[in-house]
């Protein structure tokens, strides 16, 4: 990582750079120095297609942190109109990792929640890089309890490193708002479409996460423990975390196999930061063909769906001959 | 976000069970020195300072239910390797361990019981199973025993005891957390009561999902509760964690436990709490 690029994406880097620098010198009409352009260019293609084909899971860890990454408001402002934000969860404090506010898309209205990250130190202080407190659960299940009285569809976009570990957050309940939301986002009465944008880390991800449909974009990540975490613990060293993140199968593509999520959303070559605009528009058009079909459900329909979505997943096998009763002393 | 971590010289002590041969014990909190025939008429709690030693799931079963008796369910359901996840141990191994360890076929045991009796639908962990730890078989005897309260209409009672989700079961044991406690709402709507009985420890993804959503929530004395571990809160702040941070006293007083329970005590409270729960005349 260097700045505003990853180590992979920098030959790609590099030859855009002398693209650039041939044609502001071309200005003129060599006709030698316009193919000598198009021949980079070509190149340019062909080593995006090459390096983009085959990412390893943790490259695809890293794109989705990119310092470049369109983050949840990005997508808003970009997907719909007349977005007002609402704050606070009556109780507390307004959590400022997790934004929530109505508005439009194709002049539908719909609730947005989303995780938001900083783009630098001060705004990520501020949104205390998107990691959620209690309050943040209960302000998300506030107005998403308003959305489900109101018939306004949710439209949710999780990008979190986990939620908050700390002491503030133990002592209003972090568990418990968790829990709840997972309960009560079970029960809401309308249509629910979750996309995960960036990283979807553990429980803090899922704590907003029950909806009837879940989709990735191709370069996030969702996974019971952050590959940081999950290499503290194997191998108690957190720099081997591109390991973990191989073990941990925790990429869209992963998802879709263990039957978690519904479908992969496609992102511009090269990741969503390559073209902002591109990827709100891909999004937005997954979100309404979602709205669309999930508005055709009744109201019971749709829970009963969510409800038995979610709990038929898990794999386990059943054993016939059952594992003999051992007596092992007294190691109470 | 660290479901699993076992923490070092946490706040609260962590008692490892090595009963020597030997006649008397240590308590791991208070280091008072114990008779072992004392400490189990006691139901292992310590009679200088009350520290409640672990007990395993088949202790809880004779300690609740009537005649120590439960009609299990679904004992066959057992884990298998869907990520083939690798590390020190081969997950495979690592499960072919724990159950010839324990005797147990995964960290939850569950079935039909009597308390006082009244039929319950009763689910009850083990800590010595990869640490109580929630992967996908857990998940679905939870999820079951909540079905055999919606079919029968009988309560449903949970003790946990857990480190939280299975790390080798990846995103499926997030899952599990989402699947429970989506049929909790059923559970829920259909105003059938629901005790949590929590145990030393219960935190991350267990206690981020059914553990927390009992209508009534009690906890053992002095237990290690909450969503993050210690050692990793302790990381991320750079700061000494307040003495009995994250015991069942610390919740109980923030608001999130309705009673914490003496373990002698346990069977009393619930039944009587079934009997406040019971709607008149069924
Ligand atoms: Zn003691």
């Amino acid at each position: 990582m260097n700045g505003q690029y990853l180590d992979f994406e920098k030959p790609i880097i590099d030859l855009e750079k002398k693209i650039r620098d041939m044609k502001d010198f071309a200005s003129g009409e060599s006709i030698e120095l316009i193919r000598e352009i198009q021949l980079l260019e070509k190149r340019r293609d062909r080593l995006q297609e090459e390096i983009y084909s085959r990412l390893t899971r943790w490259q695809r860890v890293q794109l989705a942190r990119h310092p470049l990454r369109p983050h949840s408001m990005d997508y808003i402002s970009l997907l719909s109109t007349d977005f007002v934000e609402l704050h606070g969860d009556r109780n507390f404090r307004d959590d400022k990792a997790v934004i929530g506010g109505f508005g439009k898309i194709d002049g539908k209205p719909v609730l947005f929640i989303g995780q938001q990250k900083g783009r630098d130190t001060k705004q990520n202080l501020y949104h205390n890089f998107g990691m959620m407190h209690p309050e943040g659960y209960r302000k998300a299940l506030r107005l998403m309890q308003l959305a489900s009285r109101f018939k306004r569809p949710i439209v949710i976009l999780i990008d979190t490193p986990g939620a908050f570990p700390g002491i503030g957050a133990e002592e209003r309940g972090q568990a418990e708002a968790i829990a709840r939301n997972l309960r009560e986002m079970s029960r809401l009465k309308v249509p629910i479409i979750i996309s995960v944008v960036g990283e979807g880390a553990s429980g803090g991800a899922l704590g907003i996460g029950i909806g009837d449909r879940v989709l990735m974009l191709e370069n996030s990540w969702y996974s019971v423990i952050s590959p940081e975490g999950c290499a503290a613990i194997l191998w108690r060293d957190s720099s081997r975390a591109s390991q973990a993140a191989e073990a941990l199968r925790l990429t869209a593509f992963d998802l879709i196999e263990l039957k978690v999520i519904d479908r992969i959303i496609p992102e511009p070559l090269g990741g969503a930061h390559r073209n902002n605009k591109e990827s709100a528009d891909i999004l937005k058009r997954e979100i309404l063909k979602d709205i669309e079909e999930l508005s055709l459900f009744s109201v019971e329909e749709l829970r009963r769906k969510r409800i038995e979505k979610f709990r038929n997943m898990g794999v386990f096998l059943k054993e016939n001959h059952l594992f003999p009763d051992k007596e092992i002393g007294t190691d109470t | 976000m660290e479901w699993f971590k076992k923490t070092k010289g946490g706040p609260l002590p962590q008692q490892k069970k090595e009963i020597p041969n030997g006649l008397w014990t240590k308590c791991e909190s208070c280091g008072e020195i114990i008779y072992v025939k004392e400490l189990e008429k006691a139901l292992w709690v310590c009679h200088s300072c009350n520290f409640h030693f672990r007990i395993k799931s088949k202790d809880y079963i004779e300690l609740l239910l009537d005649e120590g008796v439960l009609e299990e369910f679904d004992r066959e359901l057992v884990s298998t390797d869907p990520l083939k996840f690798k590390d020190s141990k081969k997950y495979p191994d690592r499960i072919r361990d724990s159950r010839n360890k324990t005797g147990l076929n995964d960290a939850v045991t569950a079935g039909i019981g009597k308390i006082d009796g009244k039929e319950i639908s009763f689910a009850v962990m083990d800590f010595g199973f990869i640490g109580g730890s929630m992967g996908s078989v857990v998940g679905e005897k939870i999820a079951r025993a909540i079905e055999r309260s919606l079919e029968r209409k009988i309560p449903l009672v949970i003790v946990s005891c857990s480190g939280g989700a299975r790390m080798q079961e990846g995103i499926l044991s997030l899952m599990q957390m989402a699947k429970t406690s989506a049929l909790l709402a059923l559970l829920y709507e259909a105003n059938i009561p629901f005790i949590s009985v929590l145990t030393n420890p219960t935190t991350a993804g267990v206690m981020a999902s059914y553990a927390s959503l009992g209508d009534v929530v009690i906890a053992e004395p002095k237990a290690l509760l909450g969503f993050a571990g210690p050692r990793v809160i302790q990381q991320t702040i750079s700061q000494e964690l307040p003495p009995g941070f994250q015991s069942s006293e610390f919740f109980l007083e923030h608001g999130f436990l309705d009673k914490v329970v003496e373990r002698k005590n346990l069977k009393k409270t619930i039944s009587l709490l079934l009997d406040y729960l019971t709607p008149q005349g069924s």
